[in-house]
């Protein structure tokens, strides 16, 4: 069962980074305001009305 | 400042439809797969048996269609929430291409034979190295992505779009490390308990972080943008996030119960497996509850419709797997076809749902105009309902009363079932029913690739979308001890003190389990002879562990059954362990002695001879296909550096003593009647056959003392 060790390193090891990324997000104030970003995301950034690209190309 | 930028349209329509393709291939062979089961002519030469079409199945349905949507989904709501185009157009197409060569391989050498023999982990390493690279290259991307992004705050779509790409990375390494003996052929680096215990860690953490949290990030973007409201709670969509990912990489071992893992392994997994059940309610909710007050367009969209049915999937899904991992319902529901129905409302309800309306959503979109017909996407959200229904429905009856077959007994204490046939035949009735729910989803598949192409053509694609947003500021750090930001916010104080906890007492934990191996070993195992090595890598090849298992629970409807319960030092020398997870056809940890060889030439040869009715595959093939014996030398050299105890100078005389066992079960098979010759494959497969669960027999006399 020694492979125990194996799985719970890596785990705890992916556990930590998550970790880090939750104390990054809060540290950061990402969670500072729960409101309003749900309501963001269903603002098109889109410019002008809806028509298909001429140029298909990268520009 | 505004700034003007084009998001990247091209690459989420190469995605979607590449998901499309991929999802009906797969659903086809699925479906074929289900056929076979009733009609084993289906099963057509020797590359296309179900053990061989089945890891196909899975592998295009899970990595295929649902990976390519989840790239869809993902190239296409990142580059809108991080208001940015993707970090680089030549590692998009790169992904895309790269992921497609992976597709395609592994459906050249899954029929091919070229498997590790390990659950939704069977391609082989070249591949494994391939989707190692690729995800690296997805994860430049995602994270370069992040890192230009136009918008302070990531959503929390993001978030599990990252915890998926970390934590798939991690699982996929560590369950895939091997040994290579050719191009095409490798051994699990562990062996027995320990590779079933990395590989149920994989295989739940691929449900959980493959079809689960990177669709959750789908459906928090999605489900709000075809609604046009805001999800519900933003608040509940973190804590979901948080506690979800927390939690689900503990669960793994609920696939192991009354296995031969050990007892504090198997509690551990079920105490974490019904934790999920907060966070997976807490999900799903908080997607339905975005829908309070627009349930009247509910009617109107069948955007909507998919998604609702996919979520109420998910609810479903996930209610039941926390059930499912308690011990009592495990012992009833595990080896059945329940689970066969439980997964598949997690896959073509959940999953392909979400897809469907994901899809239904972004074609128009795409190409600029409208959906060419909303009444054709209606019959395909009834057609999918109703394939789901047919196709769970009759499976939950056939494995639960499978199972009671399994288990009855009569008065005098003789089991009621002796023959494992009989019970299977006595569900064949829902393996029709399935595949017809089956035919009734692809239909509703084919609907939709009609009213896609018809879209497509009417519109025309739009590859870059332009799109303005103001730059991002650079925040300056304001002062302060660098820890104040936390003690200011309590909550999140004591959440960061019980992880910090949580972590600590893991770590404390491992010194105990240093002390001894929990493997006892029995001094009577021994490692298996060339020939025996040989036989049991046919049996991985032809994918036997899809219908059969190598696991004896302590029951004893089992034990009457079958014979003596497994035990986990019996496993020590298996790379990859056999255990199975379904039985369509009996347990075979015992079976080894238990028919006289001729009996296995005959039953490999056509199964029906040895068992009227039985709905195995023939396989002719390996009774005229040669034993490729140049391996012999290198697989044994591989055994030895995996720690199997054979002799130094052993891999030298190898062949030769395969030969001599070989020629003995010829000897043997010729007193029946059976004239063949010691170089088939069918020979190596007879000698694993009757090895197998032996071991532990050596020693009879000690066995009926002790009782």
């Amino acid at each position: 069962m020694s492979v125990i060790f194996l799985l719970l390193t890596v785990s705890t090891l992916v556990a930590g980074v998550f970790l880090l990324g939750f104390i990054w997000a809060v540290s950061r104030g990402q969670y500072d305001d729960d409101r309003s970003p749900a309501v963001r995301i269903l603002l098109d950034d889109r410019v002008g009305p809806i028509q298909p690209s001429t140029d298909n190309e990268q520009p | 400042m505004i700034e003007r930028f084009q998001y990247d349209n091209r690459i989420v329509k190469n995605f979607l439809f590449i998901t499309i393709l991929w999802g009906v291939v797969g659903m086809l062979v699925g479906l074929i797969a289900a056929l076979q089961l009733v009609v084993p002519a289906l099963n057509f030469s020797e590359w296309t048996t179900f053990g061989r079409l089945r890891p196909l199945h899975t592998n295009a349905v899970i990595f295929a269609f649902v990976g390519n949507a989840i790239f869809a989904g993902a190239y296409y709501s990142l580059q809108r929430l991080l208001k940015t185009r993707m970090f680089s157009d030549v590692l998009s197409k790169i992904h895309f291409w790269g992921w497609q060569l992976i597709i395609v391989s592994a459906a050249i050498t899954l029929p091919l034979g070229m498997t590790q023999g390990k659950e939704y982990a069977e391609l082989e390493w070249p591949i494994d190295i391939a989707i190692a690279l690729v995800w690296v290259l997805f994860g430049i991307n995602m994270f370069g992505t992040i890192l230009k992004r136009r918008e302070r705050h990531l959503y929390v779509a993001i978030w599990f779009y990252i915890a998926t790409w970390v934590t798939v990375a991690m699982l996929h390494i560590v369950n895939s490390i091997s040994i290579p003996v050719t191009l095409g052929k490798s051994y699990s680096w562990y062996a027995g308990v320990q590779d079933a215990l990395v590989q149920w860690w994989y295989g739940h953490n691929a449900v959980a972080f493959f079809l689960t949290t990177p669709f959750l990030g789908l459906m928090y973007y999605f489900l709000p943008k075809a609604a046009n409201r805001p999800v519900y709670s933003y608040k509940l969509s973190i804590i979901h996030f948080w506690s979800l990912i927390f939690i689900y990489i503990w669960a793994g071992p609920h696939h192991l119960l009354y296995s031969a893992l050990p007892e504090w392994a198997q509690s551990l997994g079920v105490v974490f497996s019904v934790m999920l059940i907060a966070p997976s309610w807490g999900g799903m909710l908080n997607g339905l509850l975005t829908l309070r007050g627009a349930w009247d367009r509910v009617r109107e969209d069948p955007v909507l419709k998919f998604f609702v049915v996919a979520v109420t999937c998910y609810g479903m899904a996930t209610l039941e797997g926390p059930l499912l991992s308690i011990k009592f319902i495990n012992s009833i529901a595990h080896f059945t076809d329940w689970i066969i129905a439980h997964v598949h409302i997690g896959g073509i309800g959940w999953n392909g749902f979400l897809t469907f309306g994901m899809v239904y959503w972004l074609v128009p979109r795409l190409f600029g105009t409208k959906l060419y017909s909303v009444k054709l996407a209606n019959v395909h959200f009834w057609l999918g309902t109703l394939g789901i229904i047919f196709y769970a429905i009759p499976l939950y009856f056939a494995g639960f009363f499978q199972s009671l077959m399994w288990k009855q007994f009569t008065p005098d204490g003789f089991l009621v079932y002796k023959n494992f046939l009989d019970t299977l035949l006595e569900i064949k009735y829902a393996y029709w029913l399935r595949a017809l729910g089956g035919s009734i989803y692809l239909i509703g598949a084919f609907v939709m690739v009609y009213n896609v192409v018809k879209t497509v053509k009417a519109g025309k694609l739009i590859a870059n979308e332009d799109a303005e947003a103001p730059a991002l500021e650079k925040v300056k750090v304001t002062g302060g001890h660098w820890h104040t930001w936390i003690e200011r916010r309590p909550i999140q104080m004591l959440v960061f003190s019980l992880i910090a906890v949580a972590i600590g007492g893991i770590i404390e934990m491992v010194p105990t389990f240093l002390v001894k191996s929990n493997v006892p070993t029995i001094s009577s195992v021994k490692p298996y002879t060339p020939l025996e090595l040989q036989g049991r890598d046919i049996y991985v090849r032809e994918g036997c562990y899809t219908c059969h298992s190598q696991m004896i629970r302590p029951f004893r409807s089992e034990t009457e059954r079958y014979g003596e319960y497994s035990k986990a030092g019996e496993f020590v020398y298996d790379h990859p362990f056999q255990w199975g997870s379904k039985r369509t056809g009996p347990d075979l940890h015992r079976v080894g002695g238990k028919y006289p060889h001729s009996w296995h030439y005959y039953h490999m040869w056509d199964p029906t001879t040895m068992s009227p009715g039985s709905l195995m595959p023939a396989y002719p093939h390996l009774l005229e296909n040669a034993l490729d014996t140049t391996t012999t030398r290198r697989k044994i050299e591989a055994m030895i550096t995996l720690g199997v105890p054979y002799d130094p100078e052993f891999p030298a005389q190898a062949n030769a003593e395969l030969r001599q066992q070989g020629e003995g079960i010829v000897a043997d098979l010729k007193k029946a009647g059976i004239e063949t010759s010691s170089d088939r494959e069918i020979i190596a497969l007879i000698a694993y056959l009757q090895r197998v669960g032996t071991d532990i027999k050596a020693k009879p006399a000690t066995v009926a003392t002790a009782q």
